[in-house]
């Protein structure tokens, strides 16, 4: 961004990159307010935090966090097959994308079950005998996973048109600013999964 | 230019038309426009919202309506007034319509976003006044949804919550669009310190918007969340804690006034040099302490919760702070008595307002201080001093630049004159009504009369009776601004292309402006507000 | 525009960088096994900041982009640590 900027007629993807970053920031303070909640709440209820932490499955945590790096990483390789004019490889690395994305809502889907069969769920008579800390903590998780999955499958949506787009021939070496932003994204909700699942599944 | 023959963008003929030429365009200005009638609207019913209220104190006792009634109004009269008007306001109409003159561009750098973004506002404001009429009644929590009452209302909070949601997004998006704009299409040879002192202030303003917003929006979703799902966040019978709700919706509504009065700023900024005909006194420092606003004003939330309980520490740190955010509040005074100082002066109704501004933003912007203090704050918190302060503020500060900035670039939108004597003698009768109106409020609120009560203590009556009078003479003036306007935009004499012998760029192109406003993108060689040839062009 | 072909990162970077995102939250995962008691939070903490950091500068590029990106994302940054500091204000000293 130089402080002398030339007006184009044409298409800026400049400024469509600007853009997509500036949204992101939006969403960091989006979660940001969940984070600084999670903060307070944690300082004052420390114990139980660790305690309800301790119900949660580490293992699903942590294959949810390899999937969902490697799917960072798939499609900012396919950016780079983009670029280089590498039309199936980009095809495979985002379908790639696609798959891990699915396996962690899958795994997600099995999480959420999981708990909702042990009468763990938002208003639950089990949540409401619970301490109040781990009342806390649970309503903190749901709310936050739950925003955060709402995210990736908005991400799924994202790479399944830009899937479409690159068959099509319209996102190409020459264009692929809808690609680049949303690897952005992707990559925003990876951010955000890299913190909550310390917070969340990590402290006990 | 004016002999040449050209198409405005009033005029201009696209792929739709009559009605459907105007809500599918994405040119900046038509859309800048559709905000105005829209926000126009909202504005005359939250005042007639107000003008109820101000009757039903006008005596002690139930005058008019009831107390769940009187809770409504005030309701829905802050959310309108709040979400729809000041916030959006002026960075919706003026940003939309002159950001992109200013800076020499054809249009916002992403219009069908703008376009968009128009319609979630007019979903969200269409959602706060179907609040009103579906289900369980209007909310009546306040416009700031303080908990636990929020959760427990058995009213449609719900509704007002999702309204400000989509509001806010509506905000965010707008913000985006800014300043993009304004970091990729400026015109060559524009730096950052030669761009005119509004399309300043909407940057430091989107700013604000981009980052505070979704603290807001994340906030008004755990509340509907608490609601429908009983979530424990907030709710102390859940283990939730109230107070970090107020926390929360301060980081965003703090910084939201300061939404509300960058761009208010902005627009005296533009008018003051055009009507004294000297450039601007300290540019770079009016533009410098846009940005100080903004920054400083982010971190001056807890102000509103001096009572609520929070440490001491915090509330001296608050304190210090709100303090420290008037200094550049003050500079920007200082630089507009100053621009005026020695010019050679034209009293326009757009002066007018602004000079109007100048004296209500002081008594605003001092009142404010007397809260910033720790130990006076205790004795005038929650009372009518409070609701006095805000609407000089707000109405005295933003409305007053909302009207100035009408009455300066009138002409250029419509490409009409308004009858210019009328415009000045409205103006007195709102001033006057302004000032008799709230003046009374400081004065009562200082004896102890609370705020948000349908009823008082007769020793109040005197001032609550002037406030009410005060408020039917405002409401008579605000009246004819508007039938002047409105009869100006259809039958006034047309407008030459400068009026007011202005310098910026947006005087340089026909009025009304052709739809891609600029025929040739003009190249800037020196700071804006240069009047003359024989003046020193510093830059 | 036609200079920007010079930023494709190859995807050996990318294999690379991944190793490392890997490798950080074995460490995160393993280091809970320990109890280190009131640092447990401060070490995943760190961790997951370097871990972001690594993800925003070589997936998301921010390497290669203008100045202007890298200290408008350091001062969002900033400032929403500024925001959690300035709330606990209140909440440490009550």
């Amino acid at each position: 961004m130089t402080d002398h900027t030339v007006h184009t007629e044409h298409f800026d993807k400049e400024a469509g990159k600007l853009g997509m970053w500036i949204f992101l920031f939006t969403e960091m303070f989006l979660f940001g307010g969940l984070f600084l909640v999670y903060a307070v709440m944690r300082a004052q209820y420390s114990e139980d935090f660790h305690t309800a932490a301790e119900e949660l499955n580490t293992f699903i945590g942590t294959m949810n966090t390899v999937f969902l790096l490697t799917s960072s990483m798939t499609v900012a390789m396919s950016i780079t097959a983009i670029q280089r004019n590498e039309r199936r490889l980009a095809l495979f690395l985002v379908s790639l994308t696609l798959l891990l994305a699915m396996l962690f809502m899958v795994d997600k889907y099995f999480e959420w079950s999981h708990e909702f069969e042990y009468g763990v769920y938002p208003g639950s008579d089990v949540l409401k005998n619970m301490p109040h800390g781990e009342l806390l903590f649970f309503g903190l998780y749901f709310m936050m996973t739950g925003l955060h999955a709402l995210h990736v499958f908005v991400g799924m949506i994202l790479l399944t048109i830009n899937f479409i787009r690159i068959r099509k021939g319209s996102i190409n070496q020459e264009n692929f600013l809808l690609l680049e932003n949303s690897g952005l994204y992707w990559h925003l909700v990876d951010l955000i999964w890299i913190f909550l699942f310390p917070l969340l599944y990590l402290v006990s | 230019m004016g002999g040449e023959t050209y198409t405005s963008f009033l005029e201009y003929k696209g792929k739709y038309k009559g009605l459907l030429a105007w809500l599918l365009s994405t040119d900046h200005k038509r859309i800048g426009l559709m905000y105005f009638y829209v926000i126009a609207v909202f504005f005359f019913i939250a005042a007639s919202l107000g003008v109820l209220m101000r009757t039903e104190l006008i005596a002690p006792g139930q005058t008019i309506m009831g107390p769940q009634m009187y809770n409504g109004l005030f309701t829905v009269h802050g959310i309108i007034m709040i979400f729809i008007i000041v916030i959006p306001g002026l960075s919706v109409i003026f940003g939309n319509f002159f950001l992109p003159i200013l800076i020499g561009a054809r249009d916002v750098a992403f219009p069908k976003l703008n376009l968009f973004s128009f319609y979630l506002f007019l979903t969200g404001a269409l959602l706060a006044v179907a609040s009103q009429f579906a289900g369980q009644g209007p909310p009546d929590t306040g416009w700031s949804f303080y908990v636990p009452y929020s959760v427990e209302s058995s009213t449609n909070v719900i509704f007002a919550l999702t309204a400000a949601f989509i509001l806010g997004f509506s905000s965010i998006l707008t913000g985006i669009n800014f300043i993009v704009t304004i970091h990729r299409m400026r015109a060559p040879g524009m730096s950052f310190m030669r761009m005119p002192l509004f399309p300043w202030s909407i940057y430091a303003t989107a700013w604000i918007q981009v980052l505070a917003t979704p603290i807001i929006g994340i906030t008004l979703l755990m509340v509907i969340a608490e609601r429908v799902f009983s979530i424990g966040f907030f709710d102390p019978a859940l283990g939730g804690d109230p107070v970090l709700f107020q926390h929360l919706f301060w980081i965003y509504s703090h910084p939201a006034v300061y939404i509300m009065i960058l761009p208010a700023m902005g627009v005296v900024t533009e008018i003051f040099p055009t009507f004294s005909q000297k450039p601007v006194f300290g540019y770079t420092a009016i533009a410098v302490s846009s940005l100080t606003i903004a920054f400083i004003g982010y971190f001056v939330w807890g102000h509103h919760m001096f009572t609520s309980g929070t440490s001491y520490f915090s509330r001296l740190f608050f304190s210090l702070l709100t303090f420290l955010v008037a200094v550049p509040s003050a500079i920007k005074v200082f630089n507009w008595v100053a621009t005026l100082y020695g010019g050679s002066i034209d009293l326009k109704p757009p002066l007018l307002y602004a000079v109007a501004f100048i004296f209500l933003f002081m008594i605003g912007g001092l009142t404010g201080l007397i809260q910033g203090a720790l130990a006076t704050n205790i004795q005038v918190h929650d009372t009518s001093f409070v609701v006095a302060h805000f609407h000089y503020i707000i109405f005295g500060g933003m409305g007053f630049a909302a009207f100035a900035g009408i009455h300066y670039w009138f002409p250029k939108m419509f490409g009409r004159m308004y009858h210019i004597r009328f415009a000045n003698i409205a103006w007195g009768i709102i001033f006057t009504g302004f000032n008799l109106f709230y003046f009374p409020q400081l004065v009562i609120g200082m004896q102890g009369m609370p705020r948000r009560y349908f009823d008082y203590l007769p020793q109040f009556n005197t001032g609550q009776f002037i406030s009410t009078i005060g408020a039917y003479i405002m409401v008579t003036g605000l009246v004819m601004m508007l039938i002047n306007l409105m009869y100006a935009s259809r039958k006034g004499a047309p407008a030459p292309a400068n009026p007011w012998k202005g310098v910026t760029l947006e005087w340089q192109i026909p009025s009304p402006p052709p739809l891609e406003n600029f025929d040739v993108i003009p190249e800037i060689k020196r700071r804006p507000y240069f009047f003359g040839e024989n003046e020193p062009d510093k830059s | 525009m036609k200079n920007k072909e010079s930023h494709i990162t190859g995807y050996p970077t990318y294999a690379y960088v991944l190793i490392i995102l890997l490798a950080l939250t074995t460490i995160s995962v393993a280091a809970t096994g320990y109890h280190l008691g009131a640092y447990t939070v401060a070490l995943a903490l760190l961790i997951a900041s370097i871990k972001v950091a690594t993800v925003i500068s070589y997936f998301m590029h921010l390497r290669s982009e203008s100045l202007f990106l890298k200290v408008a994302v350091s001062g969002v940054f900033l400032i929403f640590t500024l925001v959690i500091i300035i709330t606990f204000f209140d909440y440490l000293f009550r």
